[in-house]
């Protein structure tokens, strides 16, 4: 027995297992609530094809060295403003998707290279000066988004006609477009099928992206910049790859998340979303130097199943007033906590 | 047992992971005496040091043998507080002083003179206040002692080198109990004149009764202030000469001696009129505690020349001048072509490849398999191990197949051991480590090969494993090596040549069938001046 768990620990890595055995404490606590297990789970991927996006944005900042990036709200930023535009546009539909996306590449990639320079300026301090970095920006663009000229009756407040609302809802435009591209039904609810396969066409493209000559001069920046210059690697161009991928990937990975959610979130929304995509990332087993594919998805998997399950568990638990909230708030921080306790692996 | 001597080191042995570092030492010094221990790098000087004022890694690693005699009674010091208990200060080579302090403030540091106030005499002895002035008197009564002048109440940021050890000097002094004092290399950092003062200071202290134990490369030095030498090689004791009997000459034998077999060539190449693959003229590299300063040298083809000399004098600045690692100034030129410096692109594509002396830090991607380590340099500049993706030119993918099997060919030449190329580099031991190195520049198929400390921190078996492979690389492959090691014998069990770097110079090129005293006064810089009483 002792020796299986060691196994496991040594395999998956503490955070993993940890996790896991919460989850299924969870599940066992719901079955015995007489909740029902099948909405629950349909919830889960539901939230888990959500995020996945934003947390496949992780993985080239970790991987080119820049460490963690927190200051993906900048990227989310630009996917949200290219949303906005889309709407703009009056498109509906996966056209509207699929520009808003094509938008949102441009608008990231020139943030990315801005960030990307000021990266290069404070090796060492990128988590830190990021997180701040993500905090400024999103403030900044709440100004940006009461004076950008954005007419669109449907986005802009009643009152006054300037200005866009706090939560733009996607419903007629394209709400769900991609979750329900392929109809699938399971206990009568629609699967996300859509969003899932597409972020298994995103998790290919990056598999084959770490495995082209870029992909390893990255590697190589990411592990040892002295042997990566001594290579004649130029690590200051390879971080500035992960940089822009990386955002770029945070401004896709929120347009998929608004359209399965069903609102973009504007002002303060943003804020607080890539702690979320950072937790999901580090209990996949990811540290802040190294980071796969396989990280991406077992941590979205447990981290957003976690979440979505441990609510209405506990709001069986305690129905009196708002005391679940409190207690899901402490349940969410509190895994983002130890997430992050975790960020330099098990060593 | 004679009565007045402070310390004896009776038979002290010392193992590191089975390495054998000291081989029975026995020394004793005197009150008042000055007593030299001079050796090269590696010879066990540092590890003695550390065993006298209990440094944790001796501990750490499995504690001594033998014995310590501490004023006639057997001692056993544990930690560096056991050490200054006794009365053992220590002057070490990096200067351990607060910047942001005064003189006076670091002499006295944690050893503050207070006096109550009417907080402490409620609240206790811990809100005493300082009594500054008799701080001061302290701090200049020690000052004085080693003939210093200087403000005592001057921040230490911005004093000159020389300055701060006398100050770190000072401190010790001002211990009240101080009996023994150990210099380690204190003249290092020093410019000749505050040496010069140094060492008057040291025959000050050692005149007031105090003994010295003094370790150092400065083999004029030595004859200047030691009543005793003491000279160690390889762990051993080699020899204990007063000062009466020392001559530089001497010293350098006894500390460089005859120590590894010559790897014999089959092959004699004869030494004169080959051609010339690279000529370095004004060579100079800013490389942090080893700079370069206008070094002149051509290597030859096919040649395996040697770049030797003590820590610190700028041996290792020379490879990493030229493959453009560490900034550098002057003109290298190689097969008639003038090399950009500060390029590593650029050196890589003339053909030239580099093992560096810091396996971990340069030489490696620890968390990353073998194969990619192996392939990684090659693929980025020479686009080997690359296919187009679907037929896309500019979108290059790594063909895992051909890495894979270019790095199964050179696990099994190289005799790696490992569980196998996707094994993580971390994993492997040093010896294994620096294979893949070798592997990884090989991969880039060099004319000319830079190898910087290919044997260090790795066991002697795989020691000798890699200086054959080198030679085997000369031998079969015709490629001209450079190799620069801090071990001399190694130098001389495989070179043709061996250029030894003094201060940043290059003091002359030896074969390496010249005597030991010869080698001995160039690593000392003072092969110039001894060279003629020598022949």
């Amino acid at each position: 027995m002792k020796n299986l768990w060691e196994k496991c620990i040594d395999r998956y890595g503490y955070p993993k297992v940890y996790i896991t055995i919460f989850l299924i404490l969870l599940i066992i606590i719901a079955i015995i609530q007489k909740q029902s297990i099948p909405d629950l789970l349909i919830d889960s991927l539901i939230r888990i094809g959500m995020n996945s996006i934003l947390v496949l944005a992780m993985v080239p900042g970790i991987i080119s060295g820049t460490g963690l990036n927190f200051a993906l709200s900048i990227g989310i930023l630009c996917g949200i403003l290219a949303g906005c535009i889309a709407i703009e546009l009056r498109l509906v539909g996966l056209t509207a998707f699929f520009v808003a996306v094509l938008i949102s590449i441009p608008l990231a990639t020139v943030a990315g290279y801005l960030y990307g320079l000021l990266l290069n300026r404070v090796k060492g301090d990128e988590m830190t000066v990021g997180t701040y970095m993500g905090f400024s920006m999103v403030s900044l663009m709440s100004i940006g988004w009461l004076v950008l000229p954005f007419k669109n009756p449907d986005m802009v407040w009643a009152i006054g006609g300037r200005g866009l609302r706090v939560t733009i809802t996607l419903v007629d435009k394209y709400d769900k477009v991609l979750d329900h591209l392929i109809k699938f039904e399971l206990f009568e609810r629609k699967l996300p099928i859509g969003t899932l396969i597409f972020f298994g066409i995103c998790c290919a493209l990056m598999w084959l992206f770490l495995r082209s000559k870029t992909g390893a001069a990255m590697i190589a920046a990411g592990d040892n910049q002295k042997f990566a210059e001594a290579s004649g690697i130029n690590v200051n161009k390879q971080r500035m790859i992960g940089v822009i991928i990386s955002m770029v990937l945070g401004a896709i990975g929120i347009i998929v998340y608004a359209q399965s959610y069903g609102f973009f979130q504007l002002y303060q929304g943003p804020l607080m979303m890539p702690f979320l995509a950072i937790s999901a990332i580090l209990i996949g087993g990811a540290t802040a130097k190294k980071a796969s594919i396989g990280n991406v998805i077992s941590g979205v998997v447990l981290f957003q199943a976690l979440l979505t399950i441990s609510l209405p568990v506990i709001n069986k638990m305690m129905p009196e007033g708002n005391l679940s909230e409190v207690i899901r708030i402490i349940v969410s921080n509190g895994v983002i906590l130890y997430a992050l306790t975790k960020m330099g692996g098990n060593e | 047992m004679e009565a007045n001597n402070v310390i004896e080191l009776i038979n002290i042995e010392k193992e590191y992971f089975g390495n054998k570092v000291l081989k029975g030492v026995n020394m004793a010094v005197k009150a008042g005496e000055i007593h030299a221990l001079v050796g090269e790098n590696g010879a066990g000087k540092s590890t003695l040091m550390n065993i006298i004022f209990g440094m944790p890694v001796i501990h750490n690693t499995g504690g001594y043998s033998g014995e310590i005699n501490f004023e006639g009674e057997t001692v056993e010091i544990k930690t560096p507080k056991d050490a200054m208990d006794l009365g053992i200060g220590m002057v070490h080579q990096e200067f351990m002083l607060l910047p942001g302090f005064t003189i006076t403030e670091n002499i006295k540091l944690n050893r503050e003179v207070t006096k109550h106030n009417p907080i402490s005499k409620i609240l206790g002895p811990v809100l005493k206040s300082l009594d500054v002035p008799a701080m001061r008197k302290d701090a200049q009564d020690a000052l004085e002692k080693l003939g210093m002048n200087v403000d005592d109440w001057l921040p230490i940021a911005g004093l000159p080198v020389g300055y701060m050890q006398f100050v770190e000097i000072a401190r010790e002094i001002d211990k009240k109990n101080i009996k023994l004092l150990v210099f380690d290399e204190p003249t290092a950092v020093l410019a000749e004149s505050e040496a010069d003062k140094l060492l008057d200071a040291m025959k000050k202290l050692a005149e007031k009764g105090i003994a010295i134990l003094f370790i150092t490369h400065r083999l004029d030095e030595v004859l200047n202030v030691a009543d005793n030498i003491t000279v160690l090689r390889d762990g051993e004791q080699v020899g204990q000469i007063k000062k009466e009997d020392a001559t530089v000459a001497k010293i350098a034998q006894m500390m460089v001696g005859r120590k590894i077999e010559r790897i014999e060539r089959k092959i004699k190449r004869s030494q004169e009129n080959e051609e010339v693959l690279m000529t370095i003229r004004n060579l100079c590299v800013n490389m942090p505690g080893e700079v370069v300063k206008n070094v002149d040298l051509d290597i030859k083809k096919g040649e395996i020349l040697g770049i030797g000399g003590l820590a610190g004098q700028g041996k290792l600045g020379i490879a990493n001048g030229v493959m453009g690692l560490y900034s550098a100034t002057g003109e290298v030129v190689m097969k008639g072509k003038k090399l950009k410096l500060n390029d590593p692109r650029e050196s890589i594509e003339n053909k030239l490849a580099f093992v560096s002396e810091d396996r971990r830090g340069v030489g490696l991607l620890l968390d990353n398999s073998i194969e990619l380590n192996i392939a990684m340099t090659s693929m980025q500049i020479q686009n080997r191990f690359l296919k187009p993706f679907l037929g896309m030119k500019f979108f290059l993918m790594q063909d895992h197949k051909a890495i894979r099997e270019w790095a199964e060919k050179m696990i099994k030449e190289l005799d790696i051991r490992c569980t196998g190329p996707t094994q993580y580099t971390r994993r492997l031991s040093g010896g294994n480590q620096q294979k893949v190195c070798i592997a990884r520049a090989l991969t880039l198929e060099p004319e000319l090969l830079f190898v910087s400390e290919p044997t260090r921190g790795i066991d002697i078996g795989a020691k000798k494993l890699v200086l054959d492979l080198l030679v085997k690389l000369n031998h079969e492959l015709g490629m001209t090596i450079v190799m620069t090691s801090s071990e001399l014998g190694e130098l001389r069990s495989i070179c043709d040549r061996i250029a030894i770097v003094y201060n940043g110079k290059i003091q002359g090129i030896l074969s390496p069938k010249d005597s030991d005293v010869d080698f001995g006064l160039m690593m000392a810089g003072k092969y110039d001046l001894h060279s003629k009483e020598v022949m």
